[in-house]
């Protein structure tokens, strides 16, 4: 098995978690999708931490952030495929 | 893994069984901590139970500081309880309460005699206590005596992913041998509350779990000033990679596995429905939320962490795991269980939820904790309005 740098909750997810030490610009990274046991590749577009988010496609202001296939708040920036997606660009639907 | 069917506990006069044999030095009070904090000093075998609050509290708070003095008392992990308060009614009150389990329990109050007197009275009749439940030995129990709480703290994206699916992954093999099991934290299943209540077994247990949350909800909407995004997520959830609350509740709600809980809990309400798994109305702040949980009667807990949460509990063992391979590194000390090779996919779910069964029975057996060798013992009452 190949080593894995990303982790997918749901095949419906738009997010995928960095689970090594930290992933580095440029660099095609193996996803591993848990619910169907898939396997898809990416290129990063930022450096991102352990247990931080990369976005898994183009995603536009308003748009809803999907993780373990369920929405977990909105992009307030638009965010490219392989960029780190967090505080900076997502919020809570909540308060 | 063939899942155990007994572990070694103590047991009581009630029928319940215990992990932990602790002769307790009670407070009804903040005020009488510094005669139960000298009594525990003096007599080796006890603990006292220091905590801020028991005066001028009143309606449904003060309702909530008897009971979790009360369920604290009675909880199976206590073989005998010495309460002091500063007057005799509210301490005799506490007293019969936790006599109904047929433990031994004794009352002192201070006022009228001053601390040293009552300390000395209490140190002759904790030093008895402490003798008698030294003589208690460990017999086999069953694995429904058992009553397992759980609750996360400082997660971070591993904990949805990996260490709270583990202790899913453990309800999942326990629930069916008929152990009792909790999970509370009212406010982090903000985001993930209409796909909680669907969790709830009956209709009744479903409509309870959805007032509870709206309650919890009202009120953070009434009180909050600007939002919760300061204080949820946190600080650190936030370094851990969580963006929001929604995401953190999901992650949160991975603890239950597969299960649907039978009834919703007041705040350190014993259950009364059987085994099974219960929702208790509780906060998110680690050591609320699990003085809350032993106040119901648990007797041992488990704690997955992300960026490293080191709670521990005065009386019911608190068992940590992590999937954040830089915290079971950096902090190792304070880690039981370390889960973190389901990241690298070198452990599967079901691998690391037989790990922790394993951990949970030598804890249970009387393996002492991270948190327990490390000397933590918090105690922390809830408090749900301001005193008279």
């Amino acid at each position: 098995m190949s080593n894995t740098d990303i982790i997918i909750h749901d095949e419906k997810d738009n997010v995928g978690v960095v689970v090594v030490e930290k992933i580095t610009p440029d660099l095609d990274c193996n996803c591993w999708i848990m619910e169907n046991d898939k396997s898809v590749s990416i290129q990063s577009k930022d450096e991102i931490p352990l247990g931080h988010k990369i976005a898994m496609i183009d995603l536009n202001e308003g748009d809803t952030i999907l993780k373990y296939g369920h929405d977990i708040g909105k992009v307030v920036k638009n965010i490219k495929k392989g960029e780190h997606v967090h505080v900076h660009n997502v919020k809570t639907k909540k308060w | 893994m063939e899942i155990p069917k007994s572990f070694l506990g103590y047991k009581r006069e009630n029928g319940r069984a215990g992990t932990r044999n602790h002769v307790i030095i009670l407070p009804v009070d903040d005020i009488s901590n510094a005669c139960a904090e000298a009594v525990a000093n003096n007599i080796k075998g006890t603990i006292a139970l220091p905590h801020s609050y028991g005066r001028l509290q009143f309606g449904a708070d003060l309702e909530l500081h008897f009971r979790t003095m009360i369920g604290t008392g009675k909880n199976p992990n206590v073989a005998a309880v010495i309460v002091v308060g500063i007057e005799p009614k509210w301490t005799k009150r506490i007293v019969d309460a936790i006599a109904a389990t047929g433990k031994p329990v004794e009352g002192f109050s201070i006022e009228g005699v001053g601390d040293i007197d009552t300390i000395a009275k209490v140190s002759k009749k904790a030093q008895e206590l402490s003798m008698w439940a030294s003589e208690k030995q460990r017999e086999e129990c069953p694995m429904s005596d058992l009553w397992i709480s759980v609750k996360c703290g400082e997660s971070d994206t591993t904990s949805g992913l990996a260490s709270n699916p583990t202790v899913g992954n453990l309800m999942d093999k326990l629930e069916p041998l008929g152990v009792h099991l909790c999970f509370g934290e009212t406010s982090e299943l903000t985001g993930a509350e209409t796909v909680c209540e669907k969790r709830g077994k009956t209709p009744e247990a479903q409509a309870k779990f959805k007032k509870t949350w709206n309650d919890y909800n009202d009120f953070i909407l009434k009180e909050a000033t600007d939002d919760l995004s300061e204080s949820q997520p946190t600080a650190g959830n936030i370094a851990g990679g969580l963006t929001t609350i929604e995401e953190k509740a999901f992650g949160n709600f991975q603890k239950i596995g597969g299960c649907q809980f039978i009834d919703v809990l007041e705040p350190a309400e014993e259950p009364t429905k059987g085994a099974g798994l219960y929702f208790m109305d509780t906060s998110s702040a680690a050591a609320e939320c699990v003085t809350l949980q032993a106040a119901g009667g648990f007797n041992i807990h488990l704690f997955p962490t992300g960026q490293g949460n080191i709670i521990g509990n005065p009386i019911e063992p608190v068992i940590k795991l992590t999937a954040n391979p830089l915290t079971a590194k950096n902090m190792s000390e304070h880690i039981d269980v370390d889960v973190s090779k389901i990241l690298s996919r070198e452990m599967n779910l079901s691998q690391a939820g037989d790990e922790l069964i394993k951990s949970t029975i030598r804890v249970a057996n009387g393996r002492l904790t991270c948190a327990e060798a490390l000397g933590h013992k918090e105690f922390v009452m809830t408090k749900l309005y301001r005193s008279a």
